[in-house]
């Protein structure tokens, strides 16, 4: 019984913040050892993803040479490697922006799955220490796919990213995380309340965004109504604004107004959503929706 | 309760009340179920809608360092009880305390001194025993290394084989995996244990294993034990105190003497066995009380 004693002397009280950071601490560390279980799963999903994103940045290629009339092969035009550049960013960005958003909501539907969602709840940490360390698992993780993802893209299509603005797009990409955080956790609910089809459910809120967000082309070409719907989206800024630090070289000083709503949203969607999934749970509570079995 | 009157109350239970609503398609109806009272909801969609009693106005209470057993059969509310007390399910009516502490109100208390294992052992399939359990010590901020040796040590005591320890849990058998969530309870050190129907799945040498287990931490440290089963052998071995549920309701609680005195039918009769006190207080057999389980809970 002598661990019984260095147990109880634990540097990490629950409830003090040194034991809300460790508990965070310990999502990261199951959710990278779960991706480590399942690293095969991980692989082809990367190589899936970058087939994606290497297959619209030849699609892009083509309708910029069969656009300007110029030829196929060979070096890309200044215009030509604009759209390319377009496209992949809108690819690299909605992988990782959806990834952030799916893994949440992900996590949430795998615990009801597994059953252990009781055995979190019933953990003495706060449901934002949960949160944080969900999400902080998806960005540390979502950015190293994306970066290896927008080297091998770079490699491929030779691109000039000499004058882009590397530093502010990822200002941009962090401001927006926040926001994509709130938005996961409200989503979350859904396979909280319902394993079987909360997922699906998320799955419409990531489509609605993919249409109204212009990942693959400017909201301008939107008809007017959807453009007053894709300001609603964080997505939105965060693509405008990594398109004009990446593509155009915009200064840092010249992405505020990309980056002001972004942390508008986020202040606003991460309460919201704790809010929501907060209100979830003790619906759970009262219907005795958390349980699987027994 | 004569000997438990002056020591501090751990459990107080008082007149909680639990219903479930079921849209009656997988549940057959029974004497305590209800129908709805949205009649309109249930011309709308087809279906009636079938309101179920699963824990009803129960009251009960156990002392500091006790071991109350909770007798009953499948569906009677049990689990529903023990979901309740551990916070993860809120009572319709009625108030649970844990050490004078309102469960409903004040639930991150409740969390830092119980500990709950349920009849399915819940983990991540795919990790490892300690992969699962050092997920557990560090939602609980235990020291990784001491928190799996303490681990190590539950576990040998329970007879669980240390080869299987980097195994993942889907590797393992109910037993096994069983074992690893007694000890995912017990390495959090609690001071109210929840155990639901722990010892299902297990073969007889297992049982006895962690009745050991159970015993031994008893006697070196002032535990409470709130123990469902619908083993009777089990509850009288392990139990100061017993208490037998039914359709949702208190039949009877006590000792397992007070309440084998009570169902003794002459003041010569032998003693009855627990299984003839349940079939003369519920007024039925533990198996012919058995029924369907609710959608929604037990």
């Amino acid at each position: 019984m002598v661990t019984a004693k260095k147990l109880e002397k634990s540097r990490y009280a629950a409830g003090s913040l040194a034991g809300e950071c460790y508990a965070a601490y310990g999502f990261v560390e199951r959710q990278f050892t779960l991706m480590k279980h399942y690293w095969l799963w991980e692989f082809m999903w990367i190589l899936y993803s970058l087939s994606s994103s290497i297959a619209i940045g030849y699609g892009a290629k083509y309708m910029a040479s069969a656009m300007s009339g110029g030829q196929i092969q060979g070096a890309l035009s200044p215009a030509a490697q604009h759209l390319v550049i377009f496209m992949l960013i809108g690819s690299l960005l909605w992988g990782y922006l959806s990834g952030l958003f799916f893994d949440i909501s992900n996590v949430v539907g795998w615990e009801r799955w597994e059953g252990t969602i009781e055995y979190t709840f019933m953990a003495p940490i706060s449901r934002i220490t949960q949160i944080l360390g969900m999400c902080g698992f998806s960005m540390i993780y979502g950015v190293g796919r994306t970066l290896l993802m927008l080297t091998s893209v770079a490699l491929v299509f030779h691109l000039d990213l000499s004058h882009a603005n590397i530093p502010g797009a990822m200002l941009v990409l962090a401001v927006g995380s926040f926001s994509f955080m709130g938005l996961g956790t409200l989503v979350a609910v859904f396979p909280l309340m319902s394993a079987e089809r909360g997922t699906q459910i998320t799955g419409i809120v990531e489509g609605a965004m993919l249409l109204f967000s212009g990942i693959y082309y400017k909201v301008e070409v939107l008809p007017v109504w959807m453009q007053v719907v894709s300001r609603l989206s964080p997505a939105t800024f965060v693509l405008h604004g990594m398109r004009a630090a990446l593509v155009d070289g915009v200064s840092t000083m010249a992405l505020w107004p990309d980056i002001w709503p972004l942390i508008v949203s986020g202040a606003i969607l991460i309460p919201l959503g704790l809010k929501v999934f907060s209100v979830g749970e003790q619906y759970c509570k009262k219907t005795g929706r958390l349980k699987r079995s027994g | 309760m004569t000997t438990t009157e002056c020591r501090e109350i751990a459990l107080a239970v008082e007149g909680v009340s639990k219903v479930f609503v079921s849209d009656g398609r997988k549940s057959k109806p029974t004497t305590e179920d209800t129908e709805s009272p949205l009649p309109w909801f249930a011309r709308l969609t087809g279906r009636k809608r079938r309101v179920k009693h699963v824990v009803n106005n129960v009251t009960l209470h156990a002392v500091k360092g006790e071991a109350l057993g909770i007798l009953g059969p499948n569906g009677c509310g049990k689990s529903t009880l023990v979901r309740m007390i551990s916070t993860l399910l809120i009572p319709d009516s009625g108030q649970i305390r844990v050490f004078g502490v309102d469960v409903a109100t004040h639930p991150m208390q409740i969390k830092r001194v119980i500990n709950r294992v349920s009849v399915d052992a819940a983990f991540f399939k795919k990790l490892s025993a300690m992969e699962n359990l050092l997920y557990t010590a560090r939602l609980y901020g235990l020291e990784a290394r001491a928190a799996m040796d303490r681990a190590t040590e539950i576990l040998a005591t329970l007879g669980f084989d240390p080869t299987n320890l980097r195994s993942s849990m889907e590797q393992l058998s109910r037993g096994q995996q069983q074992k690893v969530a007694i000890a995912r309870a017990f390495l959090t050190s609690p001071t109210l244990v929840l155990l639901d129907e722990p010892t299902t799945g297990l073969d007889p040498k297992s049982r006895l294993e962690v009745a050991a287990f159970i015993n031994d931490l008893r006697a070196k440290q002032e535990i409470t034990l709130v123990l469902t089963t619908h083993d009777m052998k089990e509850a009288e071995s392990l139990c100061d105190r017993i208490a037998i549920l039914n359709h949702g309701r208190l039949v009877a609680i006590g000792t397992a003497q007070e309440l084998k005195e009570r169902a003794r039918t002459t003041p010569d009769a032998p003693l009855p066995t627990l299984e003839e006190v349940f079939l003369k207080l519920a007024g039925e057999r533990l198996e012919d009380a058995d029924e369907v389980e609710a959608p929604g809970g037990e």
